[in-house]
């Protein structure tokens, strides 16, 4: 049986903390990016309105989502596709399979896609057969290593220049560089063909616009494009919270996605696809379906606290401010999504028994709610899920040592006679440590005790 | 002015020196300071674990510890956006929930406190040495505090303030995380700490308390000479 999670987490953080390098070379990453996230978060006239209008037009599709899925089916049918409703992951695995074996296909191109990564498709793909490519630079260098992404935006983000050109080397054959342009291109040539190849493409999707039936994909490589436009038939997997309710509303939350995640005023290609290829049309696939997956949203979406979690545009933002992610990395987290949006939906998609430790996993700094563009209470929302974990399924033990804190502070002869005691023992205590103080000790000292305290001088003091 | 103070619980019991560097640089701006003997610890670190119901326990006997007082000033920006942003919330539809927010609008962070409440920025203090200064996340994102602490530091006569690299990340102290996950919180440290070490000031300067355990604590293995200072104990030298 593999290890529980936690255990996991916590074997993993211990070896990624240990890390000095490739903290460095993260911390080294994610500078460049705040340099230009700065640069265009300056361009706005107010970004922090922006960030309200980007929240509204989240929190008014999510707040209406029964109508605007229904909306949104009716005029991506009127366009020619097909909807389909996943109620899970095994549900949309056996739709997308079965478009598959229907379409008589062989080999599947995919553009990026966390929801597809969420329910394991390329694995239920390849298990029945299929070649499945990702065409997306980052996650096809994930694919050849045979790891998850690393971060659900920046999939290799982890990876230096000479590691993939490596890569390259032995899987395609071709002379190590160091030039990121070439190492593109590598890959590019490599999928040409693959491209033309395919019978499907899979993608995601950015937005899904209500009002016209449309698909929004962002991306920066033109590959999406390629996936959508040259298979026989598109399948796009999207989660139910990715739709809106105007095509109005992509004008704030295109720019937003760009520059929160990416430091980028817009991202290279911002497409629209509305339907399969028409008559009279010159490209474009024969059949377009939406596979639309709930997989546990739904139970979010009772949860009025919480919500707001479903604004989430997948942006990164706030895996790339936040300083867990930045000294674990995206592995630890043991997640499709890292980081502080991960930490918070995770214990709701997955059960709060098994992954609430994520929500422990934090400092509470709120670096993540600051840079959220859609104004998700992500820092709030842990806690919430501490207290949610306490009441369903808390230890005793963690509840008599609260229960008794409470009782002491209630009291304040005690609390004061206990922390006479503490002090006096202190000396000792830093030699003797006891469960909660090893873990500090080993890295960190502790004040030695004053005496007397504050509340014993007061009286002197501030007669 | 009457000034409460509300002093953090391990302020109390194992650094003193900051709340008596409280009262009296609130004295010498000429206020009236009392410490009300019944307050105890806020309840954050319960809070923190998820155990809300001893929180709000705590935030109720806060409520009677503070009823009537005109200003609460505490020396730790954690504590108190505890009692500003957290007992409104775990009181939320507790018939005494707009007592809560009526001490939420009545309590303030030292430096907030001067310098927003008072309108005072030069506090007649005297430092002589390089100094740089850590932005607790308490009072950075809960509370929206960022040039408070630097208007009083600048006012400080022989202090030169030195900004440090990784200004806005957090130390990484977090209360319980901090012996629940001490590899991540020990690697927050690191990253944090040796940013303040290259500014090459000689005292690290904070309004809370509790970062100043933990940098301070991560110096002190490390064997680094920087000493860690609350904003209190500079205003309050001469
Ligand atoms: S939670 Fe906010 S910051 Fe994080 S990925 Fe989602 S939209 Fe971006």
């Amino acid at each position: 049986m593999s290890p529980a999670p936690r255990d996991r987490f916590l074997e993993d953080a211990a070896a990624a903390t240990a890390d000095d390098p490739q903290r460095g070379f993260l911390r080294g990453a994610l500078g460049g990016y705040y340099a230009s996230r700065d640069v265009q978060k300056a361009r706005y006239r107010d970004w922090e309105k922006a960030r309200d209008a980007a929240a509204l037009a989240k929190w008014t599709a999510v707040n209406r989502l029964d109508r605007n899925l229904a909306r949104f089916e009716e005029a991506f049918v009127r366009n020619g596709g097909v909807v389909h409703w996943a109620r899970d992951a095994a549900e949309a695995r056996a739709i997308i399979l079965g478009i598959c074996r229907e379409a008589g296909a062989r080999s599947v191109i995919k553009s990026k896609c966390m929801t597809t990564e969420e329910i394991h498709l390329n694995d239920a793909l390849e298990a029945e057969g299929f070649g499945v490519v990702e065409s997306d630079l980052g996650e096809f260098i994930q694919q050849l290593r045979k790891e998850p992404p690393f971060h659900f935006v920046f999939p290799c983000m982890h990876l230096r220049r000479d590691a993939i050109s490596e890569l390259f080397g032995k899987h395609l054959g071709t002379p190590p560089t160091d030039s990121p342009e070439e190492l593109t291109m590598i890959a590019r040539r490599h999928l040409r063909d693959l491209y033309l190849r395919a019978d499907i493409g899979i993608s995601g999707a950015n937005f899904l616009v209500a009002e016209t039936g449309q698909v929004s994909i962002t991306e920066n490589e033109g590959n999406a494009r390629l996936t959508c436009a040259l298979p026989r038939v598109h399948i796009a997997l999207a989660g139910i919270e990715k739709v809106i309710e105007r095509l109005d509303d992509l004008a704030v939350l295109l720019p937003m996605l760009a520059t929160a995640g990416a430091g980028q005023p817009m991202t290279c290609y911002n497409t629209l696809y509305a339907g399969p290829r028409r008559a009279g049309e010159a490209d474009g696939p024969e059949a377009f379906h939406v596979v639309l997956l709930d997989n546990r949203r739904t139970a979010l979406l009772a949860d009025p606290e919480q919500r707001d979690a479903l604004h989430c545009i997948r942006c990164g933002a706030c895996l790339n401010v936040c300083p867990i992610f930045k000294n674990i990395g995206g592995f630890a987290y043991g997640t499709t999504y890292q980081g502080p949006i991960g930490s918070v939906i995770t214990p709701h998609l997955r059960g709060l028994r098994n992954w609430n430790h994520l929500s422990g996993a934090s400092s509470l700094c709120g670096a993540c709610t600051e840079a959220c563009p859609v104004r998700i209470d992500l820092h709030h929302h842990l806690l919430r899920n501490r207290r949610n974990a306490v009441r369903a399924h808390g230890g005793w033990a963690d509840r008599l040592f609260h229960r008794a804190f409470g009782w002491v502070i209630a009291r304040p002869r005690l609390f004061s006679l206990g922390g006479r005691l503490f002090r006096a023992a202190l000396p000792v205590l830093r030699r003797l440590p006891l469960p909660y103080l090893r873990p500090w000790l080993r890295t960190r000292t502790l004040p030695e005790a004053a005496e007397p305290s504050f509340r014993q001088q007061a009286k002197e003091v501030l007669r | 002015m009457r000034v409460d103070l509300f002093i953090p619980c391990f302020v109390d019991q194992l650094a003193p020196r900051v709340g008596l560097a409280t009262a009296k640089v609130l004295r010498g701006l000429g206020h009236e300071v009392a410490f009300r003997e019944a307050q105890t610890c806020c309840g954050q670190p319960s809070f923190n674990s998820g155990h809300w119901d001893v929180a709000r326990e705590a935030a109720l006997r806060a409520l009677d510890v503070f009823r009537g007082a005109e200003a609460v000033v505490g020396p730790s920006a954690s504590c108190v956006a505890m009692m500003r942003k957290f007992y409104p919330e775990v009181l939320a539809g507790h018939p005494r929930a707009a007592e809560a927010a009526d001490l939420a609008g009545r309590t303030f962070e030292l430096g907030e406190f001067i310098v927003r409440r008072l309108g005072v920025t030069d506090v007649g203090a005297r430092w002589e040495g390089k100094a740089t200064y850590h932005d607790g996340c308490h009072g950075l994102r809960e509370l929206g505090l960022r040039r408070e602490a630097r208007a009083l530091l600048g006012a400080v006569r022989g202090l030169t303030l030195i900004e440090a690299e990784e200004q806005e990340t957090c130390c990484g102290f977090g209360g319980l995380f901090s012996v629940k996950y001490p590899m991540i919180s020990t690697a927050m440290a690191q990253v944090k700490s040796d940013a303040l070490v290259r500014t090459g000031a000689d005292i690290v300067v904070s309004s809370d308390p509790s970062c100043l355990l933990q940098i301070g604590g991560y110096l002190g293995r490390q064997g680094k000479a920087v000493r860690t200072l609350h904003l209190a104990e500079v205003l309050a030298s001469r």
